[in-house]
């Protein structure tokens, strides 16, 4: 009996410990007759590449790190926009597939199962050299809003000029940090005294209210900078000023969400469907309107159903946004995995470091979403 | 003379409400169809910004004169309860179907009427549609590869062999059937190994050896997925037994392997197996690329599936365990016998999900240089002679990976229904 318990495990160890051992034997041969020290010291080292975008201030001066951070950066971009634009989408989709209407229903179904069965990098490589690519040139681009031009180089918007940007955001943070406690003590003043604010608006003034202040009293001022066209050559145009998105971002956003849009969508039609029928009719029968019921009954139980598998949508869309690399949109797996391992020849270190970042997120994701998941889990009383 | 309240709809006219509703629907549609395809608007004497919204406001008008309740009439009926129960379902219907015609009628000039289907070059596609004259030329290399045309019948001989065999157990008599699970878990992937071993790659038996390089396209996406596909059932179900296993190291090695797995994209999984993989193996080995590949997508997909599994180990009540092991089972009887056959059945449309999943991963291995389907397309769009053709390639492998995963989450829809038992 005893024999039986040991065995398995006794195996197990072995096998993992001559596994790892072969493998670790092998790579400091490997690496003794090429010569390579194992080390992270090559991180501090010149990079002498330069990223197409960047969000920090980089060239090729700066370093391996500096490098490493940008694509970071870029990959944590990416995947904030698209966690951003696949919810929005996602639940548009998904309530829809429940419209009593059947056009609406139909058309939100033939999206889910055409956006599904197409493989990501496909939809990217279709939306990168096929869709963007039939985008005018910057000269002959039309105004699109009054001040945007969508061009084949990409998107320009014009830029916020800030000046004080920081007494802004700190006055923002204060806001938050009312807003938090001022709810606290609202709710506490309900369950106490019975009295209901209202809550939803006195917030609202307070976050739109005490940041415009700052404009009056804290020397704040914003404005824009548009993008202008400039001729570099004779045929080559560019624009000036504003931002600019190159078309990579676009295409790999816009891909992303719309990929991942439709497993979101399917997770918030089960969860909608999985709040029984009597929740909805019990809580029509105490009078509340269809707008309460879903506000107040059905959301609040679907949430919890729909956030599990959410969640997990939102690490597939982190670890998908990896696929930057395909249409050269200078994310981590790009930047540091790419053109860092081709110069510095380390494959081990950088392969392991690209590795370790991409599961720490998904490790922090995850457990914030676990966080969120036990705050609106039922309370058993 | 009858007095009609002409803003009430009612049974009593229900003819002259139909034919005014239908007058303003077809009205707005007309309009609609006029102003996009034929820039004439009828509508320009109105401001212009109610002008562009007349297609919604006649339509409007016409359902809600339409908007008769049981009215006799059972097409109508449907008609008003699917989708014109209130103005403002109207509303959206009338915009979805606005939205329809607006996307379809150049989709179907794009793809039909503009196209071109004759000619052998590029100079043949004058029409402003598509040129599918390209994927006739180019669909030998979107389905083979760069492997040579001579030996192309190899590759055919081999996937009509291992599909015969693979259908062979539909056919198989009822008393072999209870070594059905042998046969697909083993006996199918070795008779597939050695076909492709020895017919695709060849080098024996008279055959030119063709090198991995040169497999690319269609045939290569199946190559992949087949075998991953294969190998990453068996690994992921150890993987969720180990998990649930009693036994530490076994289940921490298996929670680690797992979760590791799940951590990082595939892509980097691809570039670990074809840079990093050959430091870690003693000089002078070489293991070719195509093998690394599948193993890796095979490991990568295995701890999905084992999540997918373990789903539906939790899902089985523990009076199932208790029962078994009261009849003296011991932990492999239990499990084979027992645990798995339904806790599989509970799962099936997850492991669909992940087999899809792989499925429409395969053309990440581009990474590591091989060519599949998406693959080729790059390599054809840059061909000088047949630049500016990249749409036709996408919307052609688009379709194409659509049939499949669309037909496989149909089959695996139904093969749900048909091992739904009721508990």
């Amino acid at each position: 009996m005893k024999l039986k318990k040991i065995l398995p495990q006794v195996l197990t160890l072995l096998f993992i410990v001559l596994l790892f051992g072969f493998f670790t034997m092998n790579a400091q041969e490997n690496m003794d007759t090429r010569g390579i020290e194992f080390g992270f010291g090559f991180l501090k080292q010149e990079a002498s590449f330069d990223i197409q975008f960047s969000l920090i201030d980089y060239d090729g001066s700066h370093s391996y790190a500096r490098a490493y951070l940008v694509g970071l950066l870029n990959t944590l971009l990416v995947s904030f926009i698209g966690i951003i634009l696949c919810t929005i989408l996602g639940t548009i989709i998904g309530v829809a597939r429940l419209s009593p209407n059947y056009l609406i229903r139909k058309t939100a179904s033939f999206y889910i199962e055409f956006f599904r069965n197409i493989p990501l990098l496909l939809q990217i490589f279709f939306w990168y050299f096929a869709a963007l690519r039939a985008l005018p040139m910057p000269e002959d681009a039309p105004l699109l809003l009054g001040s945007s031009f969508m061009t084949i180089k990409g998107l320009y918007t014009p830029a916020p000029v800030w000046i004080n940007l920081d007494v802004f955001m700190i006055t923002l943070v204060i806001a938050l940090i009312i807003i938090f406690f001022f709810n606290k003590y609202a709710k506490k003043k309900q369950e106490e005294e019975g009295v209901q604010y209202p809550k939803f608006f006195i917030s609202l003034v307070i976050f739109i209210g005490l940041p415009s202040l700052t404009f009056l009293v804290g020397g704040v001022d914003l404005s824009f900078s548009y993008p202008e066209l400039k001729q570099l050559a004779k045929t080559a145009f560019t624009y000036e000023g504003g931002m600019g998105i190159p078309p990579e971002l676009i295409a790999l956003t816009l891909a992303l969400a719309l990929y991942t849009a439709t497993f979101i969508a399917e997770n918030v039609r089960a969860g909608i469907q999985g709040v029984g029928r009597g929740q909805h009719e019990a809580a029509a029968s105490i009078g509340l309107t269809p707008g309460q019921v879903l506000k107040l009954v059905v959301m609040p139980q679907a949430l919890r159903i729909i956030i599990p598998p959410t969640t997990n949508q939102y690490l597939n869309l982190t670890k998908n946004s990896s696929l930057a690399a395909a249409i050269a949109y200078p994310d981590l797996v790009l930047v540091f995995a790419g053109t860092a391992m081709m110069q510095t020849g380390r494959a081990i270190e950088i392969v392991a470091i690209t590795m370790a970042t991409y599961l720490t997120i998904s490790l922090i994701i995850s457990s914030f979403m676990n966080w969120y998941n036990k705050r609106i889990a039922i309370k058993e009383k | 003379m009858i007095k009609v309240n002409i803003l009430k709809p009612n049974k009593n006219n229900l003819s002259l409400f139909l034919v005014l509703g239908g007058l303003f629907f077809t009205l707005g549609i007309i309009d609609f169809y006029l102003n996009n395809f034929l820039e004439k608007n009828i509508t320009s004497f109105l401001p212009g910004f109610i002008s562009f919204f007349t297609p919604l406001i006649f339509g409007m008008i016409g359902l809600y004169f339409i908007r008769i309740e049981f009215s006799g009439i059972k097409l109508l009926d449907d008609l008003n309860k699917n989708i014109n129960t209130n103005n403002f379902n109207a509303a959206l219907s009338i915009t979805i179907i606005i939205l329809i015609i607006f996307s379809a009628v150049p989709l179907l000039n794009w793809f039909i009427l503009d196209a071109n289907f004759t000619g052998e070059t590029k100079e043949a596609c004058t029409g402003s549609g598509a040129c599918w004259v390209y994927i006739k030329i180019w669909l030998n290399r979107f389905i083979y590869g760069m492997y040579p045309n001579a030996e192309q019948w190899r590759v055919n001989l081999t996937f009509a062999i291992v599909l015969a065999f693979a259908s062979a157990g539909y056919f198989m008599p009822l008393k072999f059937k209870k070594y059905l699970t042998f046969y697909y878990a083993l006996l199918l992937p070795i008779i597939s190994f050695l076909l492709i071993y020895y017919l695709i790659s060849g080098g024996d038996f008279g055959l030119v050896w063709v090198e991995t390089g040169a497999w690319g396209g269609l045939s290569l996406t199946f190559i992949v997925s087949f075998f991953s596909l294969i190998f990453c059932f068996p690994i992921g179900m150890m993987l969720a037994l180990g998990r649930g296993s009693d036994l530490p190291t076994v289940k921490y090695s298996s929670v680690a392997f797992i979760e590791f797995w799940r951590g990082v994209p595939l892509i980097t999984v691809l570039f670990m197996s074809s840079v990093m993989f050959p430091m870690f193996l003693p000089d002078g080995t070489y293991i070719d690329k195509l093998i690394r590949v599948i193993v890796a997508i095979t490991l990568f997909e295995a701890a999905y599936t084992a999540e997918v599994i373990r789903g539906g180990l939790q899902a089985l009540p523990r009076g199932q365990y208790d029962a078994a092991k009261s009849l003296g089972m011991g932990y492999w009887k239990l499990h084979l016998l027992v645990i798995l056959p339904q806790a599989l059945k509970l799962v099936i449309p997850g492991i669909a999900n992940t087999f899809l999943a792989l499925v429409k991963d395969t053309p990440l291995i581009f990474v590591v240089g091989l060519l599949e389907l998406v693959g080729m397309l790059n390599l054809a769009k840059t061909n000088p002679k047949w630049l500016g053709f990249s749409m036709e390639g996408y919307v052609f492998a688009g379709i194409i990976f659509w049939i499949i995963c669309y037909s496989m989450s149909r089959y695996s829809q139904n093969l749900e229904l048909k091992y739904k038992t009721d508990r």
